[in-house]
């Protein structure tokens, strides 16, 4: 029960005219403690700004005429997106490179989910022992670490540069980023829901394959869905960079080795339109799912 | 009507492996997938790997080079993500349907944002690479694009979930536009905002290698340098110096999520 | 004397049907009024009109002289710094402790961008501090809000608003979110600002019967449109099952009732 501190009777001395006055009061505003969280918030805004500052400042600008290039920079994006034109490309052929990265893009989610089920079940804490999960999390935390392209180039090594690689490079990624979407979508199961079965002489993979899976079934779809939205970008990123297959792949000859800017144009406007197709329908996805595992 | 629930269930999951199945194999045939290839490429990788892809003495007389790059790319990140921050910053406020000024601007800058997030990397860096060369700009202006949709995208979620209520009170006080934005929805928002940046800074390290890869800048090109000399023994330093990069970054902004939060 | 007079006010959102359909009524100086209705009958658009969150479709409101609705960007911040305003989620800045969130109060008197750097005089200070200290906060004045209770929440809300030195306060469902305990202590504090200090105080509730034990004249309304004007005492049965259509009964419920809910 909360009380009142003050005496009633102190409302008559206050009003508006009097300006609130507290008699006994007057200039004792008590010692403000040191706020840690403000703090430690002011000192991190100081650092990143301190290094922004330091890196803007120390960036080699001599090399380009930088006022120059901008220029010649917004002259070309006026070119790609008000003259896009198919030249050595045609309509159908850049569709068609379209579907192959897509194609990339679903076997690797394919592979990175499959093997992200199974390394789900051991990090969700509800149904593997600590040491497990733990485990599994710094594993998890080390592929992370590698850029997806990094690891495409190392497989490329032992497969050749091609889709093998690619798949297999991108897969690495995915099953990082689905492990722990899946092991948390596991662990919404409640643990009275797991007790209750196990108290009825069920085994572990009974419980998974009866309780775990159906009641996450849902959230394990969008997660797939919006790791293949992620796939399809990293499909036509690793297209330009290792050589895979794909839209991606023309992207880059177009822009780096024959210079057409129409072209270029043209294919970005294609990205985008599946991009923002595939973002339209992952934001619906999104408001079916709790959180966006990072 | 159980037997029908049973039925529908067996039906249903029949058809989603059926469909699967067709997806895999049309995938397969389209990509030109080799599955034998590719699933005994992975033992061959690991070891070859092993035999070859380690640093040894030669490589370290590299590691001074390699620093310097790496010093230059996280730099590169951290100032493209903080530079494309404040700007989102802006965007994000006109875009916010609690501190947007019409419905209008909100739409606009949705769709700008979704436009910027959604061009490919590639194509920023394609097409900075024809007028600044192989300069370090191309990076930074790269990775700014790049994050600038994304950011102005999350901020604009930020500042719509954490601030809508205390921005109503402010403006019943009569608090002119500028006192509702830094009096409300900058404190209110501030962990999360920072916590999006901080991510952003941590993806950008990760994508600057592939920008460098592309334009010949940062950690990305020395990567690169070695790879295509097959002095993999220099390159394998450069993946576990970005391996080590990575994680202290993350574990610096999961220290400072933390505390701020 | 009238400090606030509604002629004719009606709100129409999308769609045909108006949330206020003709409201009229005068509160003078110092009044405790009520409004009470079923949820969706328009109080919580009416509350907003007064101090024009709102943009009212037709009709008129005077606050003293002033004609609400014809008032310009400027003049409309001086009204509002003249009102208070309390809500049912508190809406204050949850990050920020007690005595920033009540200065907050203060940002209409101030320039922009004194209140942009949250520059506040030592007066203000004092003041603001004085005011939480009559609420019963004064341990609590450095605290930040996530670590109060709902009850001591609403209080640092109702020192934002007498920290503006307003002549009426517009409350929104003060207590819709709190226990009873909570709920008699700010409804105590209510009447004191009122009967007190001379403030005028229009106050939403769904609760009828604390509606008739702290208020000095209650308005019901239904659909939009004002149904009773009358004081505590004439506030029959029957005319509240008017003001709530059919099942009224259930509706009048106790203190402890609405701890259960």
């Amino acid at each position: 029960m909360i009380k009142f501190e003050e005496p009633i009777d102190i409302w008559g001395q206050i009003s508006p005219e009097h300006g609130y006055t507290v008699h006994g009061a007057a200039g004792a505003l008590p010692f403000k403690p040191l706020n840690r969280q403000a703090l430690a918030m002011r000192i991190f805004l100081l650092v990143i700004s301190l290094l922004t500052i330091y890196a803007l400042l120390t960036i080699d600008y001599r090399s380009v005429d930088v006022a120059k290039a901008a220029a010649d920079t917004l002259n070309n994006l006026k070119i790609i997106f008000l003259q896009p034109d198919t030249h050595r490309l045609s309509l159908r052929d850049a569709f068609y490179e379209v579907v192959i990265t897509m194609g990339l893009a679903f076997l690797t989610t394919l592979f990175g989910g499959v093997i992200a089920f199974f390394l789900g079940l051991l990090g969700a804490r509800n149904l593997a022992p600590k040491q497990v999960t733990n485990i599994v999390k710094g594993f998890v935390a080390f592929i992370r670490a590698v850029p997806t392209i990094l690891w495409v180039l190392i497989f490329a090594v032992a497969a050749g540069l091609g889709s093998a690689a690619a798949v297999i490079g991108m897969t690495f990624h995915s099953v990082s980023y689905l492990t722990k979407a899946y092991a948390e979508s596991f662990e919404e199961l409640d643990r009275s829901v797991i007790e209750a079965l196990s108290a009825s002489g069920a085994n572990w993979w009974q419980i998974v394959f009866q309780a775990v899976i159906p009641s996450a079934a849902t959230s394990i779809l969008s997660w797939t869905f919006l790791r293949y939205e992620i796939n399809f970008a990293n499909a036509v990123a690793m297209g330009a960079a290792a050589g895979a297959a794909g839209i991606g792949f023309d992207l880059f000859m177009a822009g780096g080795y024959y210079f057409d800017l129409r072209e270029v144009g043209l294919i970005t406007y294609i990205i985008l339109a599946f991009a923002m197709a595939l973002e339209a329908v992952a934001t619906g996805l999104k408001g079916r799912i709790r959180q966006n595992p990072r | 009507m159980q037997a029908d629930i049973f039925t529908r269930r067996r039906n249903g999951g029949l058809l989603f492996f059926t469909l699967l199945t067709v997806l895999t194999t049309g995938s397969i045939v389209i990509t030109r997938y080799d599955v034998l290839k590719g699933f005994t490429s992975i033992f061959r990788a690991f070891a070859w790997g092993a035999a070859n892809f380690y640093p040894d003495a030669g490589a370290m007389t590299k590691l001074p080079d390699i620093l310097l790059k790496l010093k230059e790319t996280v730099l590169m990140s951290v100032a493209s993500t903080t530079v494309a921050a404040i700007f989102a910053m802006f965007l994000a406020l006109a875009g916010s349907s609690t501190t947007g000024l019409c419905s209008l601007s909100g739409i606009i800058t949705r769709g700008v944002a979704s436009i910027f997030r959604n061009i490919p990397l590639v194509a920023w860096a394609m097409v900075l690479m024809l007028a600044f060369s192989q300069s370090e700009l191309t990076g930074y202006l790269a990775l700014f694009f790049g994050s600038l949709g994304f950011l102005t995208r999350a901020f604009i979620e930020t500042i719509d979930e954490v601030s809508n209520k205390p921005v109503e009170a402010l403006q019943a006080t009569g608090a002119s536009y500028f006192q509702v934005v830094f009096q409300a929805v900058l404190p209110a928002g501030m962990p999360q905002l920072s916590s999006w940046l901080l991510f952003m800074v941590d993806t950008n390290i990760r994508d600057a290698t592939l920008v460098g890869l592309l334009t010949g800048t940062g950690i990305g090109f020395s990567f690169d340098l070695y790879y295509k000399s097959m002095n993999f023994h220099a390159a394998s330093l450069v993946v576990i110096l970005i391996v080590i990069t990575v994680i202290v970054v993350e574990m610096i902004s999961n220290y400072v999520r933390r505390v701020i939060m | 004397m009238a400090l606030l007079e509604l002629k004719n006010v009606t709100k129409y959102y999308a769609g045909p049907t108006p949330a206020l359909a003709g409201v009229s009524f005068t509160v003078k100086e110092g009044e405790f009024v009520s409004v009470i209705g079923p949820s969706g009958a328009g109080k919580s658009t009416l509350l907003r009109c007064i101090n024009r969150m709102i943009e009212v479709t037709g009709g008129e409101i005077l606050f003293g002289d002033l004609a609400v609705s014809k008032l310009k960007r400027r003049d409309l911040r001086k009204l509002r710094t003249g009102i208070g305003m309390i809500f049912q989620h508190y809406n204050l800045v949850d990050r920020l402790t007690v005595i920033e969130n009540v200065l907050h109060g203060r940002l209409g008197y101030k320039s922009t961008l004194a209140g942009v750097l949250g520059l506040y005089s030592r007066e203000e200070k004092m003041q603001a501090f004085n005011i939480i200290k009559i609420l019963g906060l004064g341990e609590q004045v450095y605290q930040r809000c996530d670590q109060l209770s709902g009850g001591q929440k609403q209080r640092v809300g109702i020192a934002r608003a007498l920290v503006q030195n307003p002549k009426m306060i517009l409350c929104d469902e003060p207590i819709a979110s709190l226990d009873p305990n909570a709920s008699k202590i700010i409804m105590d504090y209510l009447k004191k600002i009122a009967n007190g200090m001379g403030i005028t105080l229009i106050c939403n509730l769904h609760q009828v019967n604390v509606a008739l034990a702290y208020s000095d004249r209650i308005i019901g309304i239904n659909k939009g449109k004002v149904v009773y004007d009358g004081p505590p005492g004439k506030l029959t049965a029957d005319l509240t099952s008017e003001i709530y259509g059919t099942e009224s009964g259930e509706l009048i419920v106790d203190w402890g009732e609405r701890y259960a809910s």
